[in-house]
C-alpha cells in the first residue's frame, strides 16, 4: 500500500516519523488514539478483576472469622518485601518513560532491564510464598488441611492456643479464603508474566533505538499497563494480608 | 426544511463497476487472511458468522423436530439438552453478538465518520482470529460429544453434575469474548479520535451512536463474563468452592456475575440493529430521523440502564424479596429509552415519502416484532408475572421476538441496504421482497404460539410435554420450516447477485451518509482525500444541492 503521508508531508515542513501509520492524519492523532485505547483496555481489566474483588468482599462478610484466621497465615514480611519490590520496579518503569522522552537510549534500556529484574524478583518471592502454602496444606482441594484452624498450635510459654480455634464448619471456610487468595494473586502474577514477555520485546526494540527518536508511545502505553498491575497489588496486599490483622490474646 | 423532498432514484443503467476497489486491490487467499483493511475484515466476519448461523439454525431445526410430538421420540433427553445448548451458544456468542458490529460496523463505521480505517487495524484482525478460535473450540466441543449446560452455564450443574465438554466450550466463550472486547475498544477509540474535520458528535449518523453504545457494553460487560468463566473453570478443574455451597461458596454469585454480563449483552445484540433501522427508515422516508438527539442519547441511556437490571433473570433464584422488588422497578426504566426509539421512528415515517424497498420491509418487521418483544419484557420484568412465566416458553418467545424478530430482521435489513456498497451489485428486488415476507410470516407462526403455550405452563428445556400442548407446538414447528426457507433464500440470491446482480453505482438509494458519496465497492483507502463535513446527518437538501452541482459539472466537461 502506498504510504500516503509521504505525500502530505511535502506541504508541512514538520517531518513525520516512519512509525506513523497510513490511516492516521498526524502523529498526535496516532499517539492519542494509542493511549486512549490503552486506558480503555485498563478499564476492561478493572472489570475483570472486579468480579474477584466482589467475591472477596461478599465471602469475607459472610465468613469473617475464617477469613481473619486464614489471613493470619499469610506471610506478611514476604508480602511487604514484595510490595517494596514492585514499587521499585514501577519507579524504574517511570524513569524508563522519562528516558525515552529525553531520547537517552542506554538509560532507557537500563531502566527497562531493571524494571524486568524487579518484576522477576517479585515473582520469585511469590512462588516461595506459594510453596509455603503447599507445605502447610493450604492449597484448596483434597489435600487441604483444616486441623490447624480447629486446633491451633499451643504457645509453650502461655499454654494458650496462638489463634482463636474455629468450629470445623467455619474452619472449612478458610478454603474459600485460600481459593480467592490463589485466584487473585495468581491472576495478578499472570499479568506480570505477560508484562515480562512484553518487556523483553521492548528491551530488544529499545536497544535498536526504536523509541529514542521521538516515538515513545509503546513505552508510555506499556508503562500504563505496568503501573496498573502494580496498583492491583496495592489493593491485594492490604485486603489479603493486613485487614483486621490482630494477634490473638 | 421541506420534509418531503422526493428524490427520484438515479438511472443505474449507466453505472459501471469501478476498476479498482478494496475487493481487487490485492489477490489471493493470504491477502485476505493477513489484511488489515476494515472492509475486508468485515467481509471475513460476514462469511464466518453466516457459517455459524447455519450451524445454530440446524440445531434449531432439530429441536423443533423433536417437539413436533409430545413423546420423546427423536432423541434421548441428554441429546436434546446438547441440542439446545449448542443452539444457544452458537446463536448468541458466535452469531448475534458479532452480527452487526463485526460485519456492517467494521465495514461502515470508519467510512461513516470519514476515516481511512479503524484506529487499530491489526487488533481488528486479531479479533477476527480470536472469533475463529472461539468458533473452532465450539465446534471441537460439538465433535467431541457436545455439552449440555444450556448457554447459561448454570452452576452447580456445570461444575459438579455434568460429564460433558464444559471446559472446551467455556474456553471457546472466553476467547470469543476477547474478540468482542477488542471490537468494542476499537470502535470507541475510532469514534473519539478518528472523526474527519467537521464530523461533530451530533453530525454522526445514528448508526455510529448505536455502535458506540454497544461498544461501551462490550468493553465494560464482557470482562465480567470472562472472569465468571475463569472461576467456573477453576471450580470444575480443581473443585474449589467459590460457587459450591458444600464448601461455603454460593451458586448465586455465579448467577450475578453471569447476568451482569448477559443482560447488557442483550443490548450488545440489539443496539447495533437499532442503528441499522435508523439509517434505513431515514433513507426510505427521505426525512431526517425525528428527534435525532433523543434517539442518539437513548442508545447511551440503554447502555447505562442496562447495567442495573441484571437480577431480573434471578427473581426465582433466591435473591432477597427486597432486591427483587428494586430490580423489578429498575427493569421498567430500561424500557423507556427503547420506547423513545420506536416512537421517534414512527414520527419519522409520518408524512414521509415512504418507499417499500426490501430493507424497509425488514425494518417494518423489526419495529412490529421488537415492540412485541419489548412489551412482553415488561410482563417478565414485573415481579409477580415473572414468577409465573419464568422458565416457560413465554420467556423463549420473548427473547426470540427481540433477538430474531428484532435483531435478525435488522441485520437482514442492513445487509440488503448496504449490499450495493459492500459488493457493488444490487440484489434481485422481487425475490428479496418475497424473502422478507416469508421470514415475517414464518417468524410469527413459530413464536406467537410459544407465548400461549408458555402462558399455559409449558416449561422450556424439556424434550417431552403433555399432549394438550401439541397443536401449538405443531404450529410452531411448521412456522420454523417456513422461517428456514426465508433464511435460505437470501443466501441463494445474494450469492447469485455477486456475479449477475445489476451494477449498483455509488448511491443507489440516494442516501445522505458519507459511505454513499464514494464509489461502490469502495477503494481500499476509502476516500481519495479526507472529507470535510459541513452538513448534518440525513440532510436530504444538502444531497440534492450536491447532485445538482455534480450534474452541472458533468455538462461543463461534456
Ligand atoms: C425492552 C426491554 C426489555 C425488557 C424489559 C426485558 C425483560 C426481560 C426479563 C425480565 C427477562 C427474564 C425473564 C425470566 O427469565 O423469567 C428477560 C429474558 C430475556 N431477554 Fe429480555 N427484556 C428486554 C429486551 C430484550 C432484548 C433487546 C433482548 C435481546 C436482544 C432480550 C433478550 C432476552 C433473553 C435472551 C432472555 C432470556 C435469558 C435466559 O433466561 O436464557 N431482552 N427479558
Ligand atoms: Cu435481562
Amino acid at each position: 500500500m502506498p504510504r500516503e503521508h509521504a505525500v502530505h508531508d511535502e506541504h508541512d515542513e514538520h517531518h513525520s516519523l516512519p512509525q506513523l501509520r497510513h490511516h492516521f492524519e498526524t502523529e498526535e492523532q496516532q499517539r492519542e488514539a494509542g493511549s486512549f485505547g490503552m486506558w480503555l483496555f485498563l478499564l476492561t481489566e478493572i472489570m475483570f478483576f472486579g468480579g474477584m474483588f466482589m467475591a472477596y468482599l461478599l465471602y469475607r462478610n459472610w465468613y469473617y472469622p475464617a477469613f481473619a484466621a486464614a489471613s493470619n497465615q499469610l506471610n506478611v514480611p514476604l508480602g511487604a518485601i514484595n510490595t517494596a519490590i514492585l514499587i521499585t520496579s514501577g519507579f524504574f518503569m517511570a524513569l524508563g518513560v522519562w528516558a525515552a522522552e529525553v531520547r537517552k537510549k542506554s538509560t532507557l534500556v537500563l531502566m527497562l532491564v531493571l524494571t524486568a529484574v524487579f518484576g522477576l524478583a517479585f515473582l520469585g518471592v511469590k512462588s516461595d510464598e506459594y510453596y509455603e502454602k503447599y507445605e502447610k496444606h493450604h492449597i484448596p482441594g483434597n489435600s487441604f488441611n483444616i486441623s490447624e484452624f480447629v486446633n491451633p498450635p499451643i504457645n509453650a510459654k502461655t499454654g494458650k492456643p496462638t489463634e482463636e480455634p474455629l468450629m470445623p464448619d467455619m474452619a472449612q471456610k478458610t478454603q474459600v479464603f485460600f481459593f480467592l487468595y490463589f485466584a487473585m494473586t495468581g491472576m495478578h502474577a499472570f499479568h506480570m508474566i505477560i508484562g515480562l514477555f512484553l518487556l523483553v520485546w521492548l528491551i530488544w526494540r529499545a536497544q535498536r533505538g526504536d523509541f529514542t527518536s521521538g516515538y515513545v508511545a509503546p513505552i508510555e502505553n506499556f508503562g500504563l499497563y505496568w503501573h496498573f498491575v502494580d496498583i492491583v497489588w496495592l489493593f491485594l496486599f492490604p485486603l489479603l494480608y493486613l485487614i483486621n490483622r490482630h494477634p490473638f490474646k | 426544511m421541506s420534509a418531503t423532498t422526493i428524490v427520484s432514484l438515479p438511472d443505474q443503467a449507466t453505472a459501471q463497476m469501478p476498476k479498482r476497489s478494496y475487493l481487487n486491490n490485492e489477490h489471493g487467499l493470504l491477502s485476505w487472511l493477513l489484511t488489515a483493511d476494515h472492509k475486508r475484515i468485515g467481509m471475513l466476519y460476514l462469511l464466518s458468522i453466516t457459517f455459524f448461523f447455519f450451524i445454530g439454525g440446524a440445531f434449531a431445526g432439530l429441536i423443533r423436530l423433536e417437539l413436533l410430538t409430545p413423546q420423546p421420540d427423536l432423541v434421548a433427553s441428554d441429546t436434546y439438552n446438547k441440542f439446545f445448548t449448542m443452539h444457544g451458544i452458537v446463536m448468541i456468542f458466535l452469531f448475534l453478538v458479532p452480527s452487526v458490529p463485526a460485519t456492517l460496523g467494521n465495514f461502515l463505521l470508519p467510512i461513516m465518520i470519514g476515516a481511512k480505517d479503524l484506529a487499530f487495524p491489526k487488533i481488528n484482525l486479531l479479533s477476527w482470529y480470536l472469533y475463529m478460535a472461539g468458533g473452532i473450540f465450539t465446534l471441537a466441543s460439538l465433535v467431541l460429544g457436545g455439552v449440555d449446560t444450556g448457554w447459561t452455564f448454570t452452576t452447580p450443574l456445570s461444575t459438579h453434575y455434568l460429564n460433558t465438554h464444559v471446559l472446551t466450550t467455556a474456553t471457546a466463550i472466553f476467547i470469543a469474548g476477547f474478540s468482542s472486547i477488542f471490537t468494542g475498544l476499537n470502535f470507541i477509540v475510532t469514534i473519539h479520535r478518528m472523526r474527519a474535520p467537521g464530523m461533530t458528535w451530533f453530525r454522526m449518523p445514528l448508526f455510529c451512536w448505536s455502535q458506540y453504545a454497544a461498544s461501551l457494553l462490550m468493553v465494560l460487560g464482557t470482562p465480567v463474563l470472562a472472569i465468571a468463566i475463569v472461576l467456573l473453570a477453576l471450580e470444575r478443574l480443581f473443585g474449589i468452592g467459590v460457587f459450591d455451597p458444600a464448601k461455603g461458596g454460593d451458586p448465586l454469585l455465579f448467577q450475578h456475575l453471569f447476568w451482569f454480563y448477559s443482560h447488557p449483552a442483550v443490548y450488545i445484540m440489539i443496539l447495533p440493529g437499532m442503528g441499522v433501522i435508523s439509517e434505513v427508515i431515514s433513507t426510505f422516508t427521505r426525512k431526517r430521523v425525528f428527534g435525532y438527539t433523543a434517539v442518539a442519547f437513548s442508545s447511551v441511556a440503554i447502555a447505562l440502564f442496562g447495567f442495573f437490571v441484571w437480577a431480573h433473570h434471578m427473581f426465582i433464584m433466591g435473591v432477597s424479596n427486597y432486591s427483587a422488588l428494586v430490580f423489578s422497578l429498575l427493569t421498567m426504566l430500561v424500557a423507556v429509552p427503547s420506547a423513545i426509539k420506536i416512537f421517534n421512528w414512527a414520527f419519522t415515517m409520518q408524512k414521509g415519502s415512504i418507499t417499500f424497498e426490501t430493507p424497509m420491509l425488514y425494518a417494518f418487521g423489526f419495529i412490529g416484532l421488537f415492540t412485541i418483544g419489548g412489551l412482553t419484557g415488561i410482563f417478565l420484568g414485573s415481579l409477580g408475572m415473572d414468577v409465573h412465566l419464568t422458565e416457560t416458553y413465554f420467556v423463549v418467545a420473548h427473547f426470540h421476538f427481540v433477538m430474531v424478530g428484532g435483531m435478525l430482521m435488522a441485520f437482514l435489513a442492513g445487509i440488503h441496504f448496504w449490499w450495493p456498497k459492500l459488493t457493488g451489485r444490487m440484489y434481485p428486488e422481487s425475490l428479496s421482497k418475497l424473502a422478507a415476507v416469508v421470514t415475517f410470516i414464518g417468524f410469527n407462526l413459530t413464536f406467537l404460539p410459544q407465548f400461549v403455550v408458555g402462558y399455559l405452563g409449558m416449561p422450556r428445556r424439556y424434550h417431552a410435554y403433555p399432549a394438550e400442548y401439541q397443536v401449538l407446538n405443531v404450529l410452531s414447528t411448521a412456522g420454523a420450516t417456513i422461517l428456514g426457507v426465508g433464511y435460505m433464500l437470501p443466501i441463494l440470491y445474494l450469492g447469485w447477485s455477486l456475479k449477475y446482480g445489476a451494477i449498483a453505482g455509488n448511491n443507489p438509494w440516494q442516501a445522505t451518509g458519507l459511505e454513499w458519496q464514494i464509489q461502490s465497492p469502495p477503494l481500499t483507502e476509502n476516500f481519495l482525500e479526507t472529507p470535510i463535513i459541513t452538513h448534518e446527518a440525513y440532510d436530504y437538501e444538502w444531497l440534492e444541492e450536491k447532485m445538482k452541482l455534480e450534474k452541472q459539472e458533468v455538462t461543463h466537461v461534456g
